[in-house]
């Protein structure tokens, strides 16, 4: 069992870095509530019981040359491929330098350009087919970049997961789609969402393989995106793979989900938290050691630390900044 | 120059365009080889191949979408709605996600997409075949709304939507498309978003329209100058944003204005207009702004004569300039 | 019964076909809906069938001819079948009488309901709309009409500016303000006649005197039937022997001198706060012409004889006529006497030439009845003698014997008789 990874082909470091970063957006997320709660920032929505497959999935594509499209929640995702913690907070604290929005976005709408992470909105599901667009491109341009793109499990309702993922299927686009299925849609639960019983089950009916994994393994979620980006590579198409794990906090900072499910529904799940699980793998294969663990925990803490202080005496944007960029404001302007 | 239809400017921009540009390419319903239903897109598909005129699955958003996508990648797509009324399954991606994109990331990304849609009626297309769309979307930040009426504006407003840095719907009159012929110059051009332009001077009345009815009022005016009156004609040519100044300047040249759309009234980007004259030209008014406009019903029925009766024809027009001169 | 067929309308957008073959000739019979020519079009390529059971008249459009949708195509004899009077019931679409606007016909005035720009127009340039003759709708008062009267405004001081430079000007215009009262819009049957020169000089002067100038007025009537018979009496001989003629003016003008030389209040100019009695007696008479009226002026009229005072009537009149006159002619009168009789004018009230302190109009010889010493009525030669005054310079006592003075010099022709010459 504790040999999985070089099987996969990843090293020592590899898993370790893997669990670093899984730990770290763990603890930005964790750090985001206690700013909500001091009354320090408006508004958390939260990555807690999905590191493991935003991790697993970011590692096993090229952050070099890959786009992705991420959803609201994928702390892990954005942090792999190159954005930083004091980014982050930048953004949670809605300051000028924040590179996703320049303080206008609501946190979790991410976007970096230079880290091919693709701007994102509210109404959800819109990136599914902006994903197949950019594929598209891949395909026309004749370039070996694939394109991941994830969404919840309600958003695999929208008009547009399934407009994408047929366009994406009748042209064999070089795209991923990952669902992040976390067991609620806000309130709703996932058997008022899908009739059919895993949102995989929807990927026949778009011409391309649709698996579900244990979103809580970011092993497993590692396997089934490199094996999606691989065939995307080879020019065999776009793949679903749905994730599945259980969402620890509730909707959002301004959401209280004891009105829907029980605190022991929570507490059970939170006994498969992949944070705890793959650590205890780690310490198994004896790659996870107290030591390097709690230098891990220092580094993480004293980093997280800085930002949250650098982010809250950075500056707000200009209010005079809201006129700009509605549209290009010089000829050079892209 | 050569004399060309509306539709065939539409087709002349496209494909210089996409010769001139490798980035530049087509998507949407039956523009592949049929070449359009309007057969706008006739001959790209032989010329650029299948990559480049791509026949898309019969869903609207997905077109929207799929273009952003790629046009956020950095290519430049022309998606084509094949009715304007068909676009309402892509409105939140044209207004959430295109006319959003520059704005919401703070300059880092941008989305150069032309969403080109035929809109109008007069050609028995009933409900779903006729409807003029643009205010639905001229009240959008970021989105750029371009109705030429002329194939000289066509051309060179097309490829300037197309080299654009900025999403544009492009809204082409199905009705123009062969009716209206026109002069285009051969050498390479292109026109400037946003901004009107006067397609006839004048000092007793002024006109403010565009696409088809710009046409309706220019016969109407030329009918007028024999009896005596003087009509000067606005072609807005963008309906969103406004090009206020020249609205301003036509208006007060006269002080007597007529706005003039085939959409229904109520929400009309003329409302706009009126509202822009109300704030800067007060003091040069001489009569009450008046709209002529389709009526406040959905839209135009399939019967004939129930279809005449909610187009805005040349003596409606002539009638209502004839009134303002008078007045 | 002939029908037309009409090129249909193939397609959404599609405004023209092209008939590349007839299917039938003329004298074919034809079913409604049998295919009578191939048509193209830009969408598609279709049959068009008939829309009439009948035989075929004329076929009007040429093959590859390209014809507009609803243009004629053919002519079809339809006979009279009922399913043909209802196959083209569509076209009869119930036309709606459009309300023509019976309400403006019934507007009720616009002439006080301004438009902002009236308005603002009106305020910027001091109009007063009241007297703004509105050519819109029910009398409104157009943008257009107040652009109209700014636009006259300023072409009039700007020609005035160009004629004052030449020499034939009366008196330099002063810039008194003649710019009010000009708000009367032309009417379609008016005239527009700029007001320009000799015009526009005598109405500046004309304002300003009477705006200046508190007038009153006085008259007498003086009986002339003497000097009329005495004037007779030498008048042929005198135009014989001088080439002009001696006229009743010229005694007046010379009783006037001398009244103004006992009356020294009279010949007088006002001084803004002190009033300037003139030593030298000048008297301006008005001298019509065409362009306008010219007040010249004799020069030391008291000094003159009749004959001296005739001749320069004459002389000025001529100038005038010819437009000769110049500004020095027209300079340093210190009273007036204007021939309104001349014009056939019996009464009249004349305006002063600012700043003399008076001016006299001589008026129609009219013969009346009239009653003489004796209560015996006879028939004279009467005249009336009309006078303005300033009253702040004069006031009735003065000028009333200044009247009396000259009444009595008239009346008493030996007075003048040693003084033709």
């Amino acid at each position: 069992m504790a040999v999985k990874h070089e099987q996969l082909g990843l090293s020592d470091e590899d898993v370790l870095l893997m669990y670093e970063k899984m730990l770290l957006a763990r603890k930005i997320d964790e750090r985001l509530w206690l700013l909500n709660r001091a009354g320090k920032i408006p508004f958390v929505v939260s990555c807690q019981g999905q590191e493991a497959a935003q991790v697993g999935a970011a590692m096993a594509l090229d952050t070099e040359i890959d786009y992705v499209l991420p959803y609201y929640r994928d702390v892990g995702i954005v942090l792999s491929f190159g954005m930083t913690c004091e980014e982050l907070m930048l953004f949670s604290f809605a300051r000028a330098g924040d590179p996703n929005s320049g303080g206008r976005q609501m946190p979790g709408h991410f976007g970096q350009k230079k880290n091919r992470i693709v701007t994102s909105s509210s109404p959800v599901t819109t990136q599914v087919p902006h994903a197949v667009g950019i594929a598209l491109a891949a395909k026309m341009e004749k370039k070996d970049f694939v394109t991941l793109v994830t969404f919840g499990e309600g958003s695999s309702n929208q008009g547009d997961f399934h407009e994408g993922l047929n366009f994406a299927g009748v042209h064999n686009l070089p795209v991923i789609f990952l669902c992040e299925n976390n067991q609620y849609a806000i309130s709703v639960p996932l058997d008022k969402q899908l009739a059919c019983e895993r949102v995989s089950d929807r990927a026949a009916g778009y011409g391309m393989p649709g698996i579900t994994v244990d979103g809580n393994d970011p092993l497993a979620v590692y396997e089934a995106v490199k094996q999606a980006a691989d065939r995307a590579r080879d020019g065999e198409g776009p793949s679903l793979i749905e994730t599945t794990f259980y969402r620890f906090t509730p909707h959002s900072s301004d959401d209280d989900d004891s009105t829907y499910r029980s605190k022991e529904e929570v507490e059970e799940a939170k006994k498969n938290d992949p944070l705890r699980t793959f650590a205890s793998y780690l310490k198994d294969a004896q790659i996870l050691t107290e030591e390097n663990e709690n230098a891990m925990n220092k580094k993480i803490t004293e980093v997280i630390d800085e930002a949250t202080d650098a982010a809250e005496q950075a500056p707000y944007a200009d209010p005079s900044s809201i006129y700009k960029y509605v549209y290009a404001e010089k000829d050079g302007d892209n | 120059m050569a004399v060309l239809s509306y539709i065939q400017a539409v087709t002349e921009a496209l494909k210089e365009e996409m010769k001139r540009d490798d980035k530049v390419f087509i998507l949407g319903e039956d523009v592949g080889p049929k070449g359009g239903v309007f057969r706008a897109t006739d001959g790209l598909y032989e010329e650029f191949g299948e990559e480049r005129v791509l026949d898309t699955p019969l869903a609207e958003s997905a077109i929207a979408g799929v273009g952003i996508g790629a046009a956020m990648y950095g290519m430049r797509p022309v998606a084509e709605m094949q009715f304007a009324d068909f676009i309402m399954p892509a409105v939140n991606q044209i207004i959430s996600e295109a006319a959003k994109t520059r704005y919401r990331s703070n300059n880092d990304w941008n989305c150069p997409i032309t969403i080109r849609a035929p809109y109008g009626g007069g050609v028995h297309g009933a409900l779903y075949h006729s409807q003029s769309i643009e205010a639905m979307f001229a009240n959008v930040p970021g989105l750029k709304i371009v109705m030429p009426s002329t194939p000289y504006d066509v051309k060179g407003l097309l490829k300037a939507s197309i080299r654009d840095e900025d999403p544009v719907l492009f809204l082409e009159h199905k009705k123009a498309y062969r009716l209206v012929k026109g002069e285009v110059p051969d050498e390479e051009y292109t026109l400037p978003i946003g901004k009107a332009d006067v397609k006839k001077e004048g000092n007793d009345v002024t006109v403010i329209s565009y696409g088809l009815c710009l046409h309706l009022a220019l016969q109407a005016a030329e009918k007028l100058e024999k009896e005596g009156f003087s009509v000067h004609v606005l072609d807005l040519r963008t309906v969103y944003p406004l090009d206020k100044e020249a609205i301003e300047e036509a208006a007060s040249k006269t002080g007597k204005v007529l706005l003039i759309t085939e959409d229904n009234k109520e929400g009309s980007v003329m409302g706009e207009v009126a509202a822009i004259i109300a704030e800067r030209c007060l003091f040069d008014l001489d009569a009450p702004v008046q709209r002529l406009a389709g009526p406040d019903v959905p839209a135009m029925p399939y019967a004939p004569p129930l279809e005449k009766e909610f187009m805005i024809d040349l003596d409606t027009i002539e009638s209502a300039i004839r009134d303002l001169a008078e007045f | 019964m002939a029908k037309a067929i009409t090129m249909p309308q193939l397609g959404e957008s599609v405004t023209e076909g092209t008939i590349s073959k007839w299917l039938v000739q003329p004298g074919d019979k034809v079913k409604k809906y049998d295919p009578i020519a191939d048509v193209t079009s830009d969408k598609v390529n279709a049959e068009i069938p008939s829309s009439y059971t009948g035989t075929i008249t004329e076929l009007i459009a040429k093959e590859d001819e390209t014809i507009e949708v609803g243009e004629l195509i053919c002519y079809i004899d339809v006979g009279d079948t009922e399913e043909n009077y209802s196959s083209d019931s569509q076209h009869k679409a119930p036309t709606q009488e459009k309300e023509v606007s019976e309400q403006a016909k019934h507007e009720p005035s616009m002439k006080n309901r301004y438009s902002p720009a009236v308005v603002r127009l009106a305020q910027e340039h001091d109009i007063d709309l009241k007297s703004v003759q509105g050519t819109g709708r029910s009398g409104r008062i157009t943008r257009k009409d107040v652009e109209n009267i700014i636009q006259q405004n300023k072409e009039i001081p700007k020609k005035v500016e160009d004629e004052r430079t030449e020499s034939v000007a009366p008196s330099p215009p002063q810039h008194v303000n003649t710019q009010h009262s000009h708000n009367i819009s032309v009417g379609t049957n008016d005239e527009k006649i700029p007001v320009r020169g000799v015009r526009k000089a005598t109405a500046a002067n004309m304002v300003k005197s009477k705006q200046e100038i508190p007038h009153a007025w006085t008259m007498v009537e003086a009986d002339v039937t003497d000097l009329v018979n005495y004037r007779n009496s030498i008048k042929e001989d005198f135009k014989k022997k001088e080439g002009f003629s001696i006229t009743i003016l010229a005694f007046v003008i010379k009783a006037a001198a001398e009244a103004l030389k006992e009356f020294p209040d009279v010949n007088a100019v006002w001084g803004g706060d002190h009033i300037i009695r003139k030593n030298s007696v000048h008297i301006s008479i008005a001298v019509a012409a065409d362009d306008g009226l010219y007040v010249p002026v004799i020069r030391d009229a008291d000094e003159k004889s009749i004959k001296g005072i005739a001749k320069a009537v004459s002389e000025l009149a001529k100038k005038g006529r010819n437009g000769q006159l110049t500004i020095e002619d027209m300079q340093g009168g210190t009273f007036t006497v204007n021939n309104t009789g001349s014009f056939g004018s019996v009464q009249s009230v004349p305006i002063i030439n600012h700043p003399q302190a008076a001016i006299m109009s001589l008026e129609s010889i009219i013969k009346k009845p009239v009653v003489m010493e004796g209560d015996m009525i006879a028939i004279r030669s009467m005249v009336y003698l009309c006078l303005s005054l300033d009253h702040r310079m004069l006031d009735g006592l003065t000028v009333g014997r200044f009247l009396a003075r000259i009444k009595e010099k008239l009346e008493d022709v030996q007075h003048f008789k040693g003084h033709i010459y």
